[in-house]
C-alpha cells in the first residue's frame, strides 16, 4: 500500500513504535486518575478517621450513681411542702446537698486516698446535677425528706479520665482536677458506683455553659435544623418546581426570559453570607419576624436553595424527550395536560435528585443563620409545631462552630459528635437522593 | 396540579406566620466574646431556677455587639450588649441618634490578660518593659532610636531564656488587643525610658504613643484574630510561642499552658482583685431600660446576674475565672434603682 521502501507490514504480534506510545499514554493516563482518586480517598478517610475517634467519646457518658438525702431544712425552710415556697431555693442550695451525698457515698465505701480534699470530692458530679435534683423534687415535693437514689452526671474532667482524654499526668498540671480525685473515681468505678453507658442525652438535651460540658447535647440544634428543613422543603420545592415548569414549557424564549436565566444562575453562585445580609434586612427588620428563630433561617434558606433547586430541576425536564410532549398533544392533550400526565411524572426521579441535594446543602450551611441571631446559646429546646418556628433554636453547623470557641477542652469531643451526626443526617439523604434516582430513572 | 396548591398553601403559611409574630418572651444578648462564657453560665443559671425562659446569648465581639444594640428600641432589637471595654462617645452618639436612650451600664467583674507558653517551655518572668523590647518596632538602645531586632528572649532581657521571640496577641478587633496595648506595650515604653528618648528624639506627646504601640512586623508579633483557641493551636504547632489569654481561659487549661509572670506576680482571681497584677480590665454589659416593660424576665435576669450568689467572689463566676468586683454592692444598688447612664 504504502511507497515507502523501509515500511515493514504491521504485525499483530509486535506493536510498532507508535502504537506502543498511544499504549503507554494510555496506560499512564489510566494510573493519573488511580493516583487522583487515591488522594481524595485519603483525605476523606483521614477526615473521617479524626472526627470518628475525637468525637466518638460524645455518644458515651459517664454517670455516678448516689443516694441523697434530701434535708427538708435547707429544701423546704417553711416545711408546707409548697412547690411555688420551694421553687425559691435556688440550685446553690441543692448543690450543697449533693457535694454532702458525694461525701457520704465516698465515706461510705471507706476509700482513703492520700491528698484529697473535700474540693476534689464535690468536683466528681457535673453542676448538672442540682439542677436534675431541683426538677424532680419540685415535681415531686413529698420526696423532701426521703433518701432518693439519683443518676448523676460526673464533671467534665472525670469523664473525659473514662474516655482516656485526661491522664493522670494531664490532671497534675490541670487546677480543675487533681490525680487524688481521678484514683477517687477509679476506685467508684471500681465499685460499680460509676458507669459509662451509650449517651442518648447527647441526641435530647441542648446546649449547656462552658461550665458543663458534659451535659451539653444537639436537641435543641436537631429540632432547629428540622424545622428550618420544612421551611425550605414547603417553600423552596413549590416555588422552584412551579418556576421550572413555567421557564421550561411555557415561558416564550425572549430577553427577559434569557435575563431571568442568567440571573438564577448568577444566584446558585452568590456567596451565602449574601442571603444571611438580605435575610436580616427584609425578614427581621422590615418584617418583623423575631430573631434566632427557625422560621427566619427557613426563609433565608429557601433562597439560598431556590437556584439550587430551579436549575436540575430544569436540566431534569429538559430531559425528557419532545416526542412524548408532542404524542401528548397529537392525541388532543392541551400543554398544561401534557406537562403534568406526561412531562412532569417522568421527569420527577431528576427533580427528586435535585431537591434533596439542595436541601443537604441548606442543612450543612451557617454563614447566612449568623446575621439572623441564631447563632447563639440556647438552652432550650423549641416547642412543638406551628408555636416552634418562632421559638430561638440553633442548627446542627452553627453547634459545632460554637462548640469550637469553647475554652474547655472536652467541647472538642462535642463538637465532633455533632458532625458525625450531621455527617449521618448527610449521608441519608444522599443515599435517599440516589435511591430514588435508582428506583425511577427512565432511560430511552 | 398539587404544585399549584402547595405553593398557593404555603405562601398562606408565610402570610399567617408574618402576622402572628408573637411577642419576644426571652431576653436576647449579644456582644463580646470574652463575656460570652460569664453571660452563658448566669442564662443557665437564671433559666433552671426562674419561670423565665434561658435568655439567648450571640457572641461577635464588644463592637458588633454594642452596633447591634444601639439599632432602636423595641422587640426585633437586643436588649443587652456585653462588652469587653467601657462604651465608646461615638456608640453614645449613635445610640442616642436611633432613640436608645435610658442605657444602663453594669460592671459585672475584672476580667486578667496572662501570658502563657506550652507546658513544657521554660519559665518566664516578663516585666511590660521586656515586652515592649521584644515587640515594639522602634526601640531605645544606648540613647538611640533604632528598629527592632532582637531575635531571643535573653536579648531583650539577659534574666529571661535563651528562646526564640515569637509572640501571639490578640487580632486589632479584639478589645483585649487594646488592653494589652495599654497596659504591657505603652505600660512597658514608659517605664523602660523609651517614651522619653522618643519626645527627646523630637516627637511630641501622640506621636512618641504611637511609636510606643507600634509594633514590629517581621513575623515576630503574630495578631490572632480568631478566638482563644486558636491561639492555643498555634502553640501546640510551635512551642516557641507565647500567647496573650484570658484568665478564664488559662485556668481551663493548665494542663496544656503555663503562664508567665508580670513584674513577679503571678496571675490568679486574689492578685488581679487586689491590683498586684496589673493587666486587668473591666467587663460590663449595657441595658435597655426601655424594654423592661416590654421584655419578660429581663429586669430578673439583670438582677440575678449581679447577684452575691452569681457574681459574689464565692459565686460560679468567680469559680470560672471572673475577678468578682470589690464595689459589687455599688452596682447592686444601681440595678435596683434603675440607674441610667448620664
Amino acid at each position: 500500500m504504502t511507497d515507502d521502501p523501509d515500511h515493514k507490514p504491521a504485525s499483530l504480534l509486535q506493536q510498532d513504535a507508535r502504537t506502543k506510545a498511544r499504549n503507554a499514554a494510555e496506560k499512564r493516563f489510566r494510573w493519573y486518575g488511580i493516583i487522583a482518586i487515591a488522594i481524595s480517598m485519603i483525605a476523606l478517610v483521614v477526615l473521617l478517621a479524626t472526627i470518628l475517634t475525637a468525637g466518638a467519646g460524645a455518644f458515651r457518658q459517664t454517670y455516678l450513681n448516689i443516694p441523697v438525702t434530701l434535708d427538708p431544712a435547707v429544701l423546704d425552710p417553711k416545711g408546707n411542702r409548697d412547690p411555688a415556697e420551694m421553687a425559691k431555693v435556688l440550685t446553690l442550695s441543692y448543690g450543697r446537698v449533693l457535694d454532702a451525698a458525694v461525701e457520704a457515698t465516698v465515706a461510705r465505701h471507706g476509700i482513703r486516698i492520700e491528698g484529697l480534699s473535700d474540693k476534689d470530692i464535690d468536683g466528681l458530679i457535673s453542676k448538672e446535677a442540682s439542677a436534675q435534683v431541683r426538677d424532680r423534687v419540685l415535681a415531686e415535693p413529698d420526696l423532701v425528706g426521703q433518701t432518693v437514689e439519683f443518676d448523676v452526671l460526673t464533671g467534665g474532667r472525670i469523664d473525659g479520665y473514662f474516655k482516656g482524654r485526661v491522664t493522670m499526668d494531664s490532671a497534675a498540671r490541670d487546677s480543675n482536677t487533681s490525680p487524688a480525685q481521678l484514683q477517687l473515681a477509679q476506685e467508684l468505678a471500681n465499685r460499680g458506683e460509676i458507669v459509662t453507658r451509650f449517651n442518648w442525652n447527647f441526641l435530647r438535651l441542648a446546649d449547656a455553659s462552658d461550665q458543663r460540658p458534659e451535659a451539653a447535647g444537639v436537641g435543641a440544634a436537631i429540632v432547629g435544623s428540622f424545622y428550618m428543613m420544612l421551611v425550605v422543603l414547603f417553600l423552596a420545592v413549590p416555588i422552584g418546581v412551579a418556576a421550572s415548569i413555567y421557564l421550561e414549557e411555557f415561558a416564550p424564549k425572549n430577553r427577559w426570559t434569557d435575563i431571568i436565566e442568567v440571573n438564577i444562575s448568577n444566584l446558585a453562585a452568590v456567596p451565602s453570607i449574601v442571603f444571611g445580609i438580605l435575610g436580616l434586612a427584609a425578614f427581621i427588620n422590615f418584617a418583623g419576624l423575631p430573631q434566632s428563630a427557625p422560621i427566619v433561617g427557613g426563609l433565608v434558606l429557601t433562597l439560598m436553595t431556590l437556584p439550587r433547586i430551579i436549575i436540575p430541576t430544569r436540566a431534569a425536564l429538559k430531559a425528557v424527550p419532545p416526542s412524548i410532549r408532542d404524542a401528548a398533544l397529537g392525541v388532543g392533550a392541551s400543554r398544561m395536560q401534557s406537562v403534568f400526565h406526561h412531562v412532569l411524572p417522568l421527569a420527577t426521579p431528576g427533580i427528586l435528585t435535585g431537591m434533596i441535594l439542595g436541601l443537604a446543602q441548606a442543612l450543612g450551611e451557617t454563614a447566612p443563620l449568623l446575621l439572623i441571631g441564631m447563632v447563639a446559646f440556647i438552652r432550650d429546646i423549641p416547642s412543638g409545631l406551628p408555636q416552634g418556628l418562632f421559638d430561638p433554636a440553633s442548627a446542627l453547623p452553627v453547634q459545632v462552630y460554637n462548640w469550637t470557641q469553647r475554652s474547655d477542652p472536652a467541647f472538642i469531643e462535642r463538637a465532633s459528635g455533632a458532625i458525625i451526626v450531621l455527617l449521618v443526617f448527610l449521608l441519608c439523604m444522599n443515599v435517599l437522593a440516589i435511591w430514588l434516582r435508582r428506583k425511577f430513572e427512565r432511560r430511552w | 396540579m398539587s404544585t399549584v396548591k402547595f405553593t398557593v398553601s404555603a405562601l398562606a403559611v408565610i402570610a399567617a406566620s408574618a402576622t402572628a409574630a408573637a411577642a419576644r418572651d426571652q431576653v436576647q444578648v449579644s456582644g463580646s466574646s470574652t463575656v460570652l462564657p460569664y453571660s452563658t453560665i448566669v442564662a443557665e443559671a437564671f433559666g433552671e431556677n426562674m419561670d423565665f425562659p434561658v435568655p439567648v446569648v450571640e457572641s461577635g465581639g464588644t463592637g458588633s455587639g454594642l452596633q447591634k444594640f444601639c439599632e432602636g428600641v423595641g422587640e426585633n432589637t437586643i436588649d443587652i450588649a456585653n462588652a469587653s471595654r467601657p462604651m465608646r462617645d461615638a456608640e453614645r452618639e449613635t445610640c442616642t441618634a436611633n432613640g436608645v436612650t435610658d442605657i444602663m451600664e453594669v460592671r459585672i467583674g475584672y476580667d486578667g490578660i496572662v501570658f502563657a507558653t506550652a507546658a513544657a517551655a521554660p519559665d518566664f518572668a516578663f516585666t511590660p518593659a521586656d515586652w515592649f523590647n521584644a515587640l515594639s518596632a522602634k526601640v531605645v538602645r544606648d540613647g538611640q532610636v533604632v528598629d527592632n531586632t532582637a531575635a531571643n528572649w535573653n536579648e531583650v532581657n539577659p534574666g529571661l531564656p535563651a528562646q526564640e521571640i515569637l509572640a501571639f496577641i490578640p487580632g486589632t478587633k479584639h478589645g483585649t488587643r487594646e488592653v494589652f496595648e495599654e497596659k504591657v506595650i505603652l505600660a512597658g515604653c514608659e517605664e523602660s525610658g523609651a517614651m522619653e528618648a522618643f519626645v527627646a528624639s523630637g516627637m511630641d506627646e501622640d506621636a512618641a504613643e504611637e511609636a510606643c504601640t507600634t509594633l514590629r512586623t517581621d513575623g515576630k508579633a503574630v495578631d490572632i484574630d480568631g478566638d482563644y483557641t486558636e491561639t492555643l493551636s498555634r502553640i501546640e504547632s510551635s512551642p516557641n510561642g507565647i500567647g496573650v489569654f484570658g484568665l478564664s481561659f488559662y485556668e481551663n487549661n493548665t494542663d496544656k499552658l503555663k503562664v508567665g509572670t508580670i513584674g513577679g506576680v503571678t496571675p490568679s482571681t486574689e492578685t488581679i482583685a487586689s491590683g498586684e497584677y496589673p493587666v486587668s480590665r473591666p467587663l460590663f454589659f449595657y441595658v435597655k431600660a426601655a424594654h423592661f416593660e416590654v421584655i419578660p424576665g429581663l429586669p430578673e435576669f439583670v438582677q440575678f446576674f449581679v447577684a452575691d450568689e452569681i457574681a459574689g467572689p464565692d459565686g460560679p463566676l468567680a469559680e470560672y475565672g471572673l475577678v468578682s468586683d470589690p464595689e459589687l454592692a455599688a452596682t447592686q444598688e444601681a440595678v435596683a434603682a434603675g440607674t441610667t447612664m448620664q
